[in-house]
């Protein structure tokens, strides 16, 4: 195996000394052992944004310039400001460079590396401020978070095991596995009071617990990465980041209730998480950290990795086995539920790749410094993926207990354009939105549920005044309508009579009654489900009907789009007093609906024939078009 | 339509590699998938004859999964990312820019056989919303205005092939 230390060289080398790798890590972070350290995004979004040849780019002029003992470029998992990104990271001096171009590169290394000035353009410019930030912990965005999920992200080369060893990493599966009983870790985590990351927030330790009161011959751990929620990718950054620490947990869970094979499953979406993940598992086979007899003891282990085949519903624990075992992954009725009869009917915990990422963090610290973290119901930390209108979008890791505000304007840094925040939708499609009014609520899973909504896996979707959330709800209700699995009549064919009644209200022909039939169907389809898709699947409806019932009312007795979102409800109109006459919305008017003369007349539409595609309200000089 | 016979030879080297896992259906299916770029009946059929798994069940798995496809797909594949996080940023205005200049509809492929649009839920670059991805490819913070753009610049990289 490639090697950053080349220390580990046998399964023996290892079992001496698995703390010792901290030192070369810190060394290297400090620049003791002589060298620079270049540190380049290798998430998704910044690998999206040529992160790969920017960091070729830094390696090929390293080795042009004869810098090559003198500096080290590695790639590390997300930063979390996604939409700043890519990043660059540069050590001892921990000086951060943001939205670098592959054009940047030559400038950092002729003037930073070489000339050893910072390179004031390419640092990161508060929103507010205006001021150049040089250190990562000084932005806004960072200040209010607390890393534990998302740790070792943006610091560790995800690539090498000596990485995660000189980061802290299987120090906590060697506490357990030579220092305490499988029951103490049960109890530990139990006392943590960590609940579940993948939304329902079950608590963890409970689970694992009825899987240990068990008696079976085998049992299993599955790691559930299926991140279905379109808009989250918190499960994919930590598996990009640091997918040992997500094995060490999986590893920690097998110990403590008697599982010696572990499954993760795994979006074939992300195939950067899949890669590493897969690397990783193998590298650590080769060193023995899984394998039989794991650092000189009784306990032998095995993962494997399965890559979900794309659909929402597997992110549900039943559904999940079931596709793990290579068929339709519909779920199953529950109980006996997995933790007696799971996968291959044997006695399984699933858990989401959040919860085992704090897992090592929770044995390592201990339980009682855990739980100082958090509110009294909701322990630790919570990642979100801030996403929509909102100024920094990426993911963010806050104690349990923060509220709305402070993710959204004090991390987010507010909404964009100087619009005005009109919602936020956490919980993806099975959640809710919340307003204004509930921006003090400090969250946690009781909260968000009180208010309507719910934890689910972390999206947060922040919506702005030009959304409209009619359409909002038509999204949410497409998505679960085409991703039912079909199984149970009332969510296969109740979900697509509602999904036709919203097409229905946001096309103008909705009525009064239709809100009412709503609400009713919907109550059927939560009591008569089988799996929580079903149970959740009208709660965007719901809580859209509850927080903006002018809105809909809009819809279906004005028959208007307040926000112009929904086409049917709008049309173009060209105001007289602006138009010049320029006739350039004519020209570019793809159906010819816009008639004038030149100079002469002002433009109009005909809106019996407009299909409203927008175009000439974008190309008009003078603003003088808009939609009503 | 036959399979061809060094077909045959690579789909029975895919299935005897899964032979020792428990319920290896799904593998099978992801790796011809992905090797292959679809997954026609007559495929189904010989991995049934392969694996013992009657063909029912594997035409309901293939079917089940949005990663499978029954059809060949284009030359270039146009992901419309459809997530909350694009969805909210218009880029189903996008969609059907694409939709109009290449006068098909989603999952469908042109005559050509050069472009199949697809809507997918949410690929992890939620920051560069609204994005669209050709086969692997992320063309960041779209409009309605760059489509055209992109359609052309794979079509000059095909006439220039």
């Amino acid at each position: 195996m490639d090697k950053i230390t080349g220390k580990i060289t046998s399964p023996e080398a290892l079992q001496i000394d698995i703390d010792g790798f901290s030192k070369d890590f810190d060394d290297r972070i400090k620049g003791l052992n002589g060298k620079r350290a270049v540190m380049v995004c290798g998430g998704t979004g910044c690998l999206a944004n040529n992160g790969d040849d920017i960091l070729k780019e830094f390696e090929k002029q390293i080795k042009e310039k004869g810098l090559s003992d003198k500096i080290a470029v590695n790639h590390v998992g997300c930063f979390g400001l996604c939409s700043q990104g890519p990043f660059i990271k540069i050590f001892p001096e921990d000086v951060l460079y943001s939205k670098i171009k592959i054009a940047d590169v030559a400038h950092i290394v002729d003037d930073d590396l070489i000339g050893g000035k910072i390179c004031e353009d390419l640092l990161y410019v508060d929103p507010v401020t205006h001021e150049k930030v040089i250190h990562q912990e000084d932005i806004n965005f960072y200040k209010k978070q607390m890393r534990i999920s998302l740790r070792g992200c943006s610091l560790i080369n995800p690539d090498f095991l000596e990485e995660s060893l000189g980061y802290d990493g299987f120090k906590a599966f060697k506490k357990a596995l030579t220092t305490m009983k499988p029951q103490q870790v049960i109890d530990e985590v139990l006392a943590s009071g960590i609940r579940g990351r993948g939304g329902a927030g079950f608590p963890t330790g409970k689970k694992w617990q009825f899987a240990a009161n068990q008696v079976a011959d085998q049992k299993y751990i599955v790691c559930n990465g299926d991140e279905g929620d379109p808009g989250a990718f918190m499960d994919c950054s930590i598996l990009e980041g640091n997918p040992f620490e997500v094995i060490e947990g999986m590893m920690i869970a097998g110990y403590a209730f008697g599982a010696n094979q572990g499954y993760f499953y795994v979006r074939a979406e992300y195939p950067t998480a899949v890669a590493r993940l897969k690397r990783a598992i193998a590298d650590m086979r080769v060193v023995g950290l899984i394998g039989d007899h794991i650092l000189g003891t009784d306990f032998s282990f095995d993962v494997h990795l399965r890559e979900g085949a794309g659909a929402f519903v597997c992110g549900e624990e039943t559904a999940l086995l079931n596709s793990i075992e290579g068929k339709r992954g519909m779920p199953r009725p529950r109980p006996p539920f997995p933790a007696i009869k799971g996968l291959w009917g044997k006695p399984t915990c699933v858990n989401n790749v959040e919860t085992l990422a704090q897992i090592p963090y929770i044995i390592r610290v201990g339980a009682a410094e855990y739980a100082k973290v958090g509110t009294p119901g909701s322990k630790g930390t919570k990642v979100f993926a801030l996403g929509g209108k909102v100024n920094n979008v990426g993911l963010v890791e806050v104690p349990m207990g923060t509220t709305l505000r402070t993710l959204i304007f004090d991390i987010g840094g507010g909404i964009p354009n100087g619009k005005k925040f009109k919602a936020i939708q956490t919980g993806g499609p099975s959640g809710g939105c919340l307003t204004d009014e509930d921006l003090d609520t400090p969250i946690d899973y009781d909260t968000l549920i009180a208010r309507g909504s719910m934890m689910g896996s972390g999206g947060a979707i922040v919506m702005d005044e030009d959304n409209c959330m009619v359409d909002v709800a038509h999204f949410y209700m497409d998505f679960i309508c085409s991703e039912s699995c079909g199984k149970c009549t009332p969510c296969r064919i109740g979900t697509k009579r509602l999904l036709e009644m919203l097409t229905s209200i946001t096309e103008g022909r909705g009525t009064e009654q239709t809100l009412v039939d709503m609400k009713s169907l919907a109550s059927i389809i939560k009591n008569g489900s089988l799996c929580a898709l079903g149970q959740t699947a009208a709660n965007p409806i719901l809580s859209t009907l509850t927080k903006f019932p002018k809105e809909y009312q809009a819809h279906v007795i004005d028959k208007k789009c307040p926000s112009h979102v929904c086409k049917k409800l709008i049309s173009y109109w060209i105001d007289p007093a602006l138009c010049k006459k320029c006739s350039k919305c004519a020209r570019d008017c793809p159906v010819q609906c816009i008639s004038g003369i030149p100079g002469k007349t002002a433009y109009v539409i005909d809106s019996t024939k407009c299909i409203k595609c927008g175009t000439c309200l974008a190309v008009c000089p003078f603003h003088a078009i808009s939609k009503i | 339509m036959a399979i061809k016979p060094e077909t045959k030879k690579e789909i029975a080297a895919i299935c005897e590699q899964y032979q020792d896992e428990p319920s290896p259906l799904l593998l099978i299916l992801e790796d011809v998938q992905k090797k292959f770029g679809y997954i026609p009946l007559e495929v189904q059929e010989f991995i049934s004859s392969e694996t013992g798994v009657p063909v029912s069940e594997i035409y309901g798995v293939v079917t089940f999964y949005n990663f499978f496809s029954l059809d060949p797909k284009g030359k270039y594949v146009i992901n419309v990312c459809l997530g909350t996080a694009c969805y909210v940023k218009n880029n189903q205005s996008v969609i059907e820019k694409f939709e109009s200049l290449l006068n098909i509809q989603p999952g469908q492929t042109t005559q050509d056989g050069l472009f199949t649009i697809e809507a997918i839920r949410c690929m992890g670059a939620c920051a560069l919303a609204p994005a669209v991805a050709v086969n692997g490819k992320v063309f960041p913070q779209m409009t309605v205005d760059k489509v055209s753009g992109i359609i052309d610049e794979y079509k000059k990289l095909e006439a220039n092939a």
